[in-house]
């Protein structure tokens, strides 16, 4: 579960770029994040991942306290939340079987449940019969589809994709969202940050707007109500 | 740390040497040339200080006995010179043993003819352990009953203790520049290890994985490197002593020199060129890799 109440995030600069926003997304739940560049959604997530502390309020993600986190829990919480990129950010010197079992290796993983476990994630997200192949002699829906098998592999119950169709086209980016969707499905916890209207209507699932550090929107019929300029 | 990870970080501690390839010899080689002349410097020293001692053992302290005592009496004397805590060795000479060596120091030399026995005192020649203590002994050999008289050479006793002082003290200041510059040298090969993964690290630490566990391929890294360079320079260092040790003793007028055999310094110098190569390599990537982390955490 995620919980954020009445969090303020400033920067050093003066910035303030959270205004006190309260919000609670369910364990299971998909739940769009929208809003103009520069709105706060980034903050959203680099709070998420423990990248940042709030200036004051209260986030509460599985289980940990992130105005109190120790820095050594940091990488324990991380396990928790997987996160998907819109520039992918995949190892081009590994392949694709790599790059996911890389992502279980860092975390201990044994050889065993290596072996076992990253072919049942790429046969999840259709990527079984290019596990040798290299990040650049993949299209880009597949680089995204390698990037949430990485994502997805150490189990995570939550998975965080900022802007996850930005560098792909309306078809690709439809099979990336379904995908989400499908591992939705399975009980993983999804926010996804997007600007794409079509999309977010299509799922019809919550959507949260967020402009100027405040959340001016949040509706559970998949309604888009900002308008991208 | 699983088992299962040892295999894992070894083989990424390998991978990084080789990702920089010419800077991890570069590393090497310089790691070579400093331990060699920081061990080359301290087996001189070694033998320097064994030198000096030995020379140091030649500066005697003379101490006359009161010539009212008998032979039996002055021995006594010597006995109690003996239980003093900076004495080496004290020596009993009769006057008769002094006259017969006085004589012949100054043989042919007519002023010193007709010099008797009775005209010497009985005396004890006293080595000390240390050298720089003479002063404070001399006072305790005054206040030994019996004892009237004492002659000791300060000047060259403080000449030896100063040589080992400055010797001791340029050894260090060497050895730690030296160790200096291989630890800045491998932690810059470490630094361009890192910079060059720094995607990865980014990903690792997206994905969970601890500080430590994204540390310790480059402390393996830093640890192969520093241990690479310390084996080859002690290698060296053998075959460079033996070689020079051997043209030594061809020189006449380098007599006085003997150096100690390499075998006889073999477990120290292991200990020293192994200590080296580990500090100048996990202290140098540790460092670097403890500011990247703290630099990319902001």
């Amino acid at each position: 579960m995620i919980e954020f109440k009445k969090v303020k995030k400033s920067y050093i600069e003066g910035n303030k770029a959270l205004r006190g926003i309260s919000m609670q997304i369910e364990d299971g739940e998909f739940c769009f994040l929208v809003g103009p560049s520069g709105s706060g959604k980034s903050t959203i997530i680099k709070l998420i991942t423990g990248e940042l502390k709030p200036t004051s309020g209260s986030v509460h993600v599985n289980g940990y306290s992130l105005e109190r986190i120790r820095k050594r829990e940091i990488p324990y919480l991380r396990r928790t939340v997987g996160v998907v990129f819109q520039d992918f950010r995949l190892i081009d010197n590994m392949t694709v079987y790599e790059n996911v079992a890389f992502a279980m290796r860092v975390v201990g993983a044994r050889t065993q449940e290596i072996r076992d476990r990253v072919p049942y994630v790429l046969d999840l997200v259709g990527l079984e019969t290019k596990s040798r192949r290299h990040p650049g002699e993949l299209s880009g829906g597949e680089q995204q589809r390698l990037a949430i098998a990485r994502a997805l592999v150490n189990n995570p119950s939550t998975i965080i994709a900022d802007e996850p169709t930005g560098n792909l086209d309306p078809a690709r980016s439809m099979e990336i969202m379904t995908l989400l969707q499908e591992i939705n499905n399975l009980g993983t916890t999804m926010l996804v940050v997007t600007h794409e209207q079509n999309l977010v209507e299509h799922f019809s699932n919550r959507v949260i707007t967020i402009e100027d550090g405040l959340i001016t929107s949040d509706r559970m019929d998949g309604h888009y109500v900002y308008e991208d300029q | 740390m699983k088992i299962n990870n040892i295999g894992y970080l070894l083989k990424e501690g390998v991978r990084g040497i080789f990702l920089h390839g010419f800077m991890s010899f570069a590393a090497v080689v310089v790691t070579v040339a400093c331990l060699l002349i920081v061990g080359s410097f301290s087996i001189l020293v070694y033998n320097v200080n064994i030198l000096v001692d030995r020379l140091d053992k030649t500066n005697e302290v003379m101490a006359y006995i009161d010539e009212g005592l008998s032979v039996a009496e002055a021995k006594q004397v010597q006995t109690r010179i003996n239980l003093l805590d900076n004495v080496y060795k004290a020596e009993f000479k009769t006057r008769e043993q002094a006259l017969e060596e006085f004589v012949a120091d100054h043989e042919g030399d007519s002023a010193f003819s007709g010099v008797q026995a009775e005209d010497l005192r009985h005396r004890v020649v006293v080595t000390l352990e240390d050298n720089a203590l003479m002063e404070q002994t001399v006072k305790e050999l005054y206040e030994i009953e019996g004892v009237v008289n004492i002659t000791a050479s300060y000047a060259l006793a403080e000449g030896f203790s100063t040589l080992q002082n400055v010797l001791q003290i340029a050894s260090m200041v060497i050895i730690a520049v030296l160790l200096l510059v291989s630890l800045l040298i491998i932690s810059n090969t470490v630094k361009m290890a890192m910079y060059d993964r720094k995607d990865e690290i980014a990903i690792m630490k997206m994905v969970g994985a601890t500080n430590g566990f994204i540390r310790l391929p480059f402390v393996v890294q830093g640890f192969l490197l520093g241990m690479l360079g310390a084996g080859l320079a002690f290698g060296l260092e053998w075959l460079l002593y033996d070689f020079l040790v051997a043209r030594i003793a061809e020189l006449d007028t380098l007599r006085m020199f003997q150096f100690v055999p390499f075998q006889q310094l073999l477990v120290p110098m292991v200990c020293t060129f192994g200590a080296a190569g580990l500090f100048v390599g996990v202290v140098g990537s540790w460092t670097s890799i403890r500011k990247f982390m703290n630099a990319s955490a902001k």
